[in-house]
This record gives structure tokens, sequence and C-alpha cells, in this order.
């Protein structure tokens, strides 16, 4: 059985229910029977939430794939890496010098400010090479935090709290016609990186690789996390802070289908964007008629999943990243086999 | 491949003086020497890891660093000890990617082929599709090496290949080096500590000392009690076994 085809039917199946969850009934019934101002709340609310949540969940995930094989570290993410909070402090940047900016002004400044961030903590973690893993992650969060520090310091300052707490919870409520867009430039930034899938799988394998194979390093290197930067810059200037999903959804999937990112990219980006629809629909049931952002299920929900997986790393070492390694290998055997001849 | 007074400095420190030799083609030449020889650095420097100071290195009429990357990688393969793979690859995706420098993002079936003849030739067929972390030190170390039987290159360059391998895997990874020149025609250039796989397994030895060439030549030439007792400065005792000059040391 093939992981991709199910995770896309689970996905449509949940897109569809997404679109008829809300305080007003919806349901498809009327819609077809052409009630007009329903079809309104359909086109300038509903539709517009689904996209919105399916490119965040496709983007953060797939911007923390890319992380983590360039940085060749499982721990790596958006949120460990400082990227979140460099595009809050972008944007925080944009309401102070340009409080006329339109939402495309206040992208840019988030673009600029996480692509630096991201670069800056990259850089430094090559510059000083750790013997642990974890100590990687820990700088990002410390580096992450300092700059969160400087944002809520600046905002206390202006007395932009109010304006900036929008950006810092990330949530799906105040998604609409026309105040969204910017966040479908995920799509062909996704497009990109499954392009260039191959250089960041050599790259994340070392400098010395990556030379041998006649594959520019350092290049590549800023390339890859250019892509990962402004695709979560793109979704943070919409939704806010997004965090856990590019941390944790990658680590699943490589659990199963390994690291070569073309085999994995689409299952990465299914599952992130899973991911994100359960708990947006857990957050407007939860105390319904009202809503809890996003942000806060996602951290329940993702801290949970993310104990389990240190956990299940502590316990089978290694070696048993992939889910049931000798009990299984019998049944993941032929979804191996059936990769292999997709590729060829 | 030719290597004219080829130095290195690091913090002011001279690792690498001005060190002259040409590399014989079709041959397997061995690098030895004690530790911070500098034969690392020289390995680093010939295969455009590293970055030399002064000299030259004249990889078919040009300087290794003037050479487009990708078109050295056709020509040139380099395996370093740094290639512990974290990554959860199988082994038959990593051969894949020699082919990379030829191909990029399209395998073709031509490829294919070549990988399917790597794979093969390196018995690495029943674990093709198995994860790299599943597999034994031995078995990896196999995988790289069909990887760079795939990306097909003239010169393959193995820094230190026998490094953590027991001695049955370690003799295999040797007689792997002595068909790669033998049946396939490459020009093989490894660093080596175990003299002795050195002597039996080259046809050239190069050894350093304190970052300059003590002796170049044959095996015979090199592998003399005299000239092993100066370069490590132990006593040295050579036997003839199987008509290799072989050496105990204690």
């Amino acid at each position: 059985m093939r992981s991709t085809p199910v995770l896309a039917l689970i996905l449509l199946v949940l897109s569809v229910g997404s679109l008829f969850v809300g305080v007003i009934r919806l349901s498809p019934g009327e819609l077809l029977a052409g009630n007009l101002s329903l079809w309104e709340i359909f086109l300038v609310s509903r539709l517009p939430r689904l996209l919105a949540l399916l490119c965040t969940g496709i983007g953060m995930s797939v911007a923390g794939l890319i992380m983590q094989q360039l940085c060749s570290n499982k721990f790596v993410s958006p949120t460990t890496g400082a990227t979140i909070s460099s595009a809050q402090f972008g944007i925080l940047l944009a309401l102070l010098f340009l409080p006329e900016s339109t939402l495309w002004g206040r992208a840019l400044f988030a673009f600029a400010a996480a692509i630096v961030g991201t670069w800056i903590f990259v850089w430094f973690i090559q510059r000083i090479q750790f013997k642990d893993v974890v100590m990687v992650p820990l700088v990002g969060i410390m580096f992450g935090n300092v700059i969160g520090g400087i944002t809520s310091y600046l905002a206390y300052q202006y007395e932009m709290t109010q304006a900036l707490s929008s950006w810092l919870v990330g949530h799906f409520s105040l998604v609409l016609k026309g105040r969204y867009e910017i966040v479908w430039l995920t799509v062909p930034l996704v497009v990109l990186a499954f392009l260039f899938a191959n250089y960041f799988n050599i790259v994340g394998l070392g400098k010395d690789f990556s030379k041998n194979l006649g594959v520019p390093y350092n290049l590549v290197l800023f390339l890859g996390l250019t892509i990962a930067a402004m695709i979560t810059a793109s979704i943070v200037v919409v939704v806010g802070s997004i965090s856990y999903i590019g941390l944790i959804v990658p680590n699943v999937v490589a659990m199963y289908k390994g690291d070569k990112i073309r085999g994995t990219l689409a299952d990465t980006a299914l599952f992130g964007a899973i991911f994100v629809l359960v708990c947006d629909m857990i957050g407007r049931v939860v105390i319904y008629p009202y809503e809890l952002p996003i942000e806060l299920i996602v951290g329940i929900l993702g801290s949970l999943i993310f104990i389990a997986l240190l956990f299940y790393r502590l316990k089978h070492g290694r070696k048993a990243i992939r889910l049931g390694s000798a009990s299984h290998s019998g049944c993941a055997a032929p979804v191996r086999a059936v990769e292999g001849g997709g590729e060829r | 491949m030719r290597i004219q007074e080829l130095t290195k400095q690091y913090d002011g420190k001279t690792v690498v003086d001005a060190v002259s030799f040409s590399i014989p083609k079709g041959k397997v030449i061995s690098l030895i020497g004690p530790n911070g020889a500098g034969k690392s650095t020289v390995m680093g420097m010939i295969s455009r890891l590293i970055a030399h100071d002064s000299g030259l290195v004249d990889f078919e009429g040009k300087d290794i660093g003037k050479w487009k990357g990708r078109e050295l990688s056709k020509r040139l393969a380099i395996l370093t000890q740094s290639n512990h793979i974290q990554m959860k690859l199988t082994v038959r995706e990593l051969v894949t990617f020699g082919r990379f420098p030829y191909s990029g993002n399209r395998v073709t079936p031509e490829d294919q082929a070549i990988i399917d003849r790597a794979i093969a030739y390196l018995e690495l067929k029943e674990f093709q599709d198995r994860f790299l972390d599943e597999l034994s030190g031995g078995q990896r170390q196999r995988a790289l090496i069909a990887m760079v039987i795939a990306q097909d290159t003239e010169y393959v360059l193995l820094d230190e290949p026998t490094n953590n391998l027991d001695i049955y895997h370690a003799t295999n990874m040797m007689k792997i080096v002595r068909r790669l020149c033998d049946e396939l025609g490459k020009t093989v250039i490894l660093v080596l500590h175990e003299i002795n796989y050195a002597a039996f397994y080259s046809d050239y030895i190069c050894a350093f000392k304190d970052g300059k060439i003590a002796k170049f030549g044959t095996v015979e030439e090199v592998i003399t009690k005299e000239n092993l007792s100066e370069i490590y400065q132990v006593d040295f005792e050579i036997l003839n076994i199987a008509g290799k000059p072989l050496s105990i040391y204690y």
C-alpha cells in the first residue's frame, strides 16, 4: 500500500469537511440551491480559509524539511532556527517605520528579516562545530528568543504590542478574501524546493561530499535557506506564528520514507496539510461557537507528538528510526520496492 | 597528474612544504607517513577539497582549482573519512548520486544500467533497497565505493578507506581497491595508516614526513628497513611474504 494516495484521500475528505464547519450553517445542498448569501460566505471566508490552511500546512512542513536536510539536523526547523521570530521582527519594523504599509510592504520586511535571521543562525552553527546535535536547536531557540525579546521590547516602547499580537499567535479567523493571498507564494516556492530536492540532499551530506559531486555547497545552502525563510515569512505575515509543524512532520515522514527529499516531499506536504486542518477543526469546534487560535491546538498536540518522538528515538536508538524495524520489515519492503520503481 | 612545489600553511605553520611528484596513470598509489606528516592535506589539495597556498596541481593540463566543479566530478572522485552519513538513504539512492555530475536530476536508463553494474560489482544487490543506517560499517563503505564507481571517474582518491573496519572488511576493501585499478583501469590514490596494506596492494608508495616527501617510488624501493625506521622513528624488520616486502615494527 502506498502512503501518498492514502494521505491525499484523507486530505481531500478533511478539506471538504473543513469547508462546512463554522458558525453559520452551510451545507452543499443549500449552496447548490443557489443561496447567494451563503455563497458569499463560502467564497469570502470558507474557501480562503481552507486555501490558507493548506498553504500553511504544506509550506511549514516543507520549510522544515529543507532546513533539516541542509543542516543535517533533525531538530532544526523554522521555530528552532529563529526564522519565525525573525519574520515577526520584520513585521514589527514595517509597523514602526511604515505605519501605512500594506500587507505586501509588511511581507517584504518579513521576507528580508526571515532570510537574514536564518542565514545568521546557520552561519553561526557552521562556525562553531557542535559535537552534540541537540546543541544546534538549543542555540536556535536562544537566538530566536533574543530576537523575540528585542521585538517585544520595541513593541512595548512604541505601544505596538496589541498590533503585533495578531502575528505572535497564529490563527486563521482573520483570513478573508483579499487579505491572505500572499500565502499563495508558498506554492511556487514548494515547487522550486522540489526541483532542487536532489541538490539539498547532496548538500545535507556534507561539504566534501557536495564538492566531490560538483555541487556548489555554499550557493545551494543559501538558496535553500532563502526558500525556507520565504515560505515561513509568507505564512507568518498572513496567519502569524505556527510552531512545531516544521519540526514534527518531516520527522514523522522520514521515519517510514527515509530522507531522499524527492521521495518524501509529497508525503511531508500532505501530512503537514492534514495536521493543520485537523488542528484548525479542533480549534473551531472545541468552544463552539467561539474559536481557539490554531497555535494553541498545534502547540498542545505538537508538543505531545514531539515528546513521543524523543522517547521513541531514545528507546530505539538511531538505527530504528524507521517504524517497526525488524517485525514490520516484511510489509515495509513492498512499499520501498514501489518507491524505487517510481523513480525509474 | 603532476604536483609541483605544493605548499600549505595553517596559522603560519607550514604543514605541506614544497611537495612535488607525478602520479602515474592506471596504478595504485598509497600515501603513508606518521600523523601530522601532511599526507591527508596533500590528498585534500590534489582533490580540490582544500585550496593550496602556492604551487601547482596540474590535472590534465589545467590547475585543479581552475576546473569547473561538475567537469572535474566526471574525472576525479574523492571519498573522505568524514562520510559518516546521518541520513536515511537507501544504498541505491546513495549510488544514484554518483550519476549527479552527468545527469543532474534526470536519471536516464543508461544511468540506471551503470548504477546496477556498480551495485553488482560490490555485491550489494541484496542490500540495495536497505537504508544505510541498517548496514554494517563495511557494507556502508562498500556502498560509498559503489557510488564512486557510478561516478565513473578515471581518478579515485580514498582518504583512509580502511579506517574503523575490522581485518576482514579492511582486507576486502583493499582487494576492491586493487580491482578498481586492475579491472576498471582507474588510477587510485589512497591515504593509508597500515603500512602492510600499502605494501601489499599498491604499485607506488609516497612516504611523507614533516610536510615533505621522504621517499617516493615503487613498493620495493620505499619499503626498506632503513627508510621506514627513518620515517617512523621505530625499529622495523622487513619480511618477504608472497613476493611483497611486509614489515614488522616493534
